[in-house]
């Protein structure tokens, strides 16, 4: 190629800054989003029925309650809350990038509609069945039971898209089976509803998403979870950058597409199944989280998996105190927080789009 | 005689009813080889194929004798280097990091780039001349920035075999000049993995619109209706007269200062 000239060289140099300034704006971020960690924790542990106040979390530290109130109800539910957050921006940076595609969200994939089914499912079977059985063993079986079922139901949602699909190499194929199992499911657990409408309303809090139930036992599953999860997505970070110049381009890199998508679509289904089965369907932090972070400090899948997860847990905590703090002493689902700020935000990014334009 | 370093033999394509590619056969030598002929001649089909990015219906490619099939993915993507036309480009990746995936099939998805992966990154910068803007986003590039450093990407892979779809559609006549030239160089120089055949020396293969420019290569394969109708050097006089006549002789091919130029016929 002919010798660089020296206005290009004048150039480059102008623009070498260009790799610091992203540095310096994703280390910003990530400052940023340890430090909402920590507040939003703090939040956290100091909203009660009460609402948000730190001289009721003194009172409550010096009182007899302590341990039960902090150590088994907010500090849990918190940690949980930050957890599923974390699962789901994990969940919807591993979609966008898979999908090559900034509106993918982690339910995409049959995941919501099959969790949906199954958590229908043993609503309606505990209501025809919760005759024979004392009050509270019949509550414990719900709950159990409808975790194990929104997990297995995610899980199943995603193997049918798969089944459906022939596998994962082809993209549009891969979101229009999704897209039709969602109808379909969403369908049959319509009719489930109709046959036992007892279980329109358990229905109705699933779909709404709601943190009110996380202890420890979840806590410790999510934690041990996203680890592996966010640690083997880590490992396949720099497939997704390949897949950004296209699928063949990516295939004549050597990668196996088939298998690494396979891989991939795995572990979304993961962080998803075990998101949704801890919280319901939290509406918009899958698809937010990797927004924020895109927006405001880009970079390589690395950095996109693991800066979304840590802003999904961001945003999801301060949902789930806004959700307690809000209409103290009573609660608003988790769910109904996200969507109203996603959405307002989704608003916003495309005013200011279109103002660009 | 040699095993040659790409040779397909009988392949047939079709999507759907319409065959792409019938009963096509061609040597790819060391050098460079340009693919030529009318729009829907099935010239990027043909590559994707010898890329082993799409498997022909019938036929076979062989590279360096050993079946296309055969190879691993990732032995493919060692020996392969493939770019495609240019396309729509997601994600945020900068100029550096779309360049370093180049040494994917050299590392795997684990392995961490070392000191001679960077180095492999900073040469095919540095022939493609986009290292002045190794930090800069790949979506905030032009088309004909862009184009440059996917073809950065395709040289870092340092396979023997480079395939090139379209690389100088984007290009302003300075860099096409440019592009030629690196495809003349590296069709001459060996490249930096050992290879036992040919010398060492590089293939690469381009399908070019511009007939002007793919006249400056060292050999010709002309595609008509999925067929190849002719494959020579430029210097052939059958293989001139063919390509006037597969382009309807709208184009008319002369020497001029000692290079072979088409003309469009006008008047």
């Amino acid at each position: 190629m002919p010798p660089t000239s020296p206005a290009l060289q004048a150039a480059s140099g102008a623009r070498a800054p260009a790799a610091g300034a992203d540095r310096h704006a994703r280390r910003r971020l990530l400052a940023l989003l340890l430090v909402g960690l920590l507040l939003g924790g703090l939040a956290g542990l100091a909203t009660g029925s009460g609402g948000f106040s730190l001289a009721s979390l003194q009172a409550d530290l010096a009182g007899d309650q302590a341990g039960l109130i902090l150590g088994e109800i907010r500090a849990p539910r918190s940690l949980g809350a930050a957890l599923v957050g974390a699962l789901l921006g994990l969940g919807g940076a591993l979609a966008q990038g898979l999908f090559r595609n900034p509106l993918a969200d982690p339910y995409l994939l049959g995941a919501a509609a099959g969790a949906g089914l199954a958590v229908v499912l043993v609503l309606a079977g505990a209501a025809l069945g919760g005759l024979h059985l004392s009050l509270a063993a019949a509550l414990w079986l719900e709950r159990v039971g409808l975790v194990a079922a929104a997990f297995v139901g995610a899980l199943g949602g995603v193997t049918l898209t798969l089944l459906l699909a022939r596998g994962a190499l082809h993209t549009t194929r891969l979101l229009l089976s999704g897209v039709v199992l969602a109808v379909l499911l969403g369908a049959l657990s319509d009719l489930v509803t109709v046959v036992s409408p007892d279980a329109l309303r358990g229905k109705q809090a699933f779909m709404l998403g709601s943190t009110s139930f996380l202890g420890w036992s979840s806590v410790a599953l999510m934690a041990a979870g996203l680890t592996l999860l966010l640690g083997l997505a880590l490992r396949h970070a720099r497939a997704l950058d390949a897949l950004t110049l296209g699928e063949d381009s990516a295939a004549s890199l050597g990668l196996d597409l088939g298998r690494v998508r396979l891989v991939l679509v795995l572990l979304l289904a993961g962080a998803t199944a075990l998101a949704v089965s801890q919280a319901g369907l939290v509406a918009f932090v899958g698809l937010v989280a990797p927004h924020l972070v895109r927006r405001h400090a880009p970079g390589a899948h690395a950095w996109l998996l693991a800066a979304s997860a840590l802003m999904g847990a961001v945003l999801l905590l301060a949902a789930d105190v806004l959700s307690r703090a809000l209409i103290a002493p009573q609660e608003l689902p988790v769910g109904v927080v996200t969507a109203v700020i996603g959405g307002l935000y989704l608003c916003l990014l495309l005013n200011r789009r279109s103002a660009h334009a | 005689m040699t095993v040659p370093r790409l040779e397909a033999t009988g392949l047939r394509v079709g999507y759907g009813d319409r065959p792409v590619l019938q009963a096509v056969d061609c040597r790819i030598e060391a050098g460079w080889t340009a693919i030529v002929g009318p729009n829907g001649a099935g010239k990027s089909t043909l590559l994707r194929v010898l890329a082993g990015l799409l498997r022909p219906e019938a036929g076979e490619v062989r590279v360096e004798g050993r079946r296309l099939g055969e190879l691993s993915a990732v032995e493919r993507g060692r020996r392969i280097a493939w770019m495609a036309q240019l396309g729509e480009v997601t994600g945020e990746l900068t100029v550096r990091e779309t360049v370093a995936l180049g040494r994917l099939p050299h590392l795997g998805l684990f392995g961490t780039p070392g000191a001679a992966d960077e180095a492999a990154v900073d040469r095919a910068m540095a022939e493609a001349e986009c290292e002045g803007w190794q930090d800069r986003r790949l979506t905030a590039l032009s088309g004909g920035e862009r184009q440059r450093v996917l073809l950065a990407r395709a040289l870092a892979t340092e396979a023997p075999l480079l395939l090139l779809d379209e690389p100088t559609t984007h290009l302003d006549p300075p860099h096409q000049v440019a592009l030629v030239r690196l495809a003349q160089r590296l069709a001459r120089q060996s490249s930096h993995q050992p290879t036992h055949q040919l010398d060492g020396r590089r293939s690469v293969v381009t399908v070019m619109h511009d007939l002007s420019l793919a006249l400056a290569a060292d050999h010709l394969l002309l595609l008509q209706d999925g067929r190849v109708t002719c494959a020579g050097a430029p210097a052939d006089p059958a293989l001139r007269a063919a390509l006037e006549a597969v382009f309807r002789h709208a184009i008319r091919i002369v020497q001029q200062d000692g290079q072979w130029v088409a003309l469009p016929r006008l008047a």
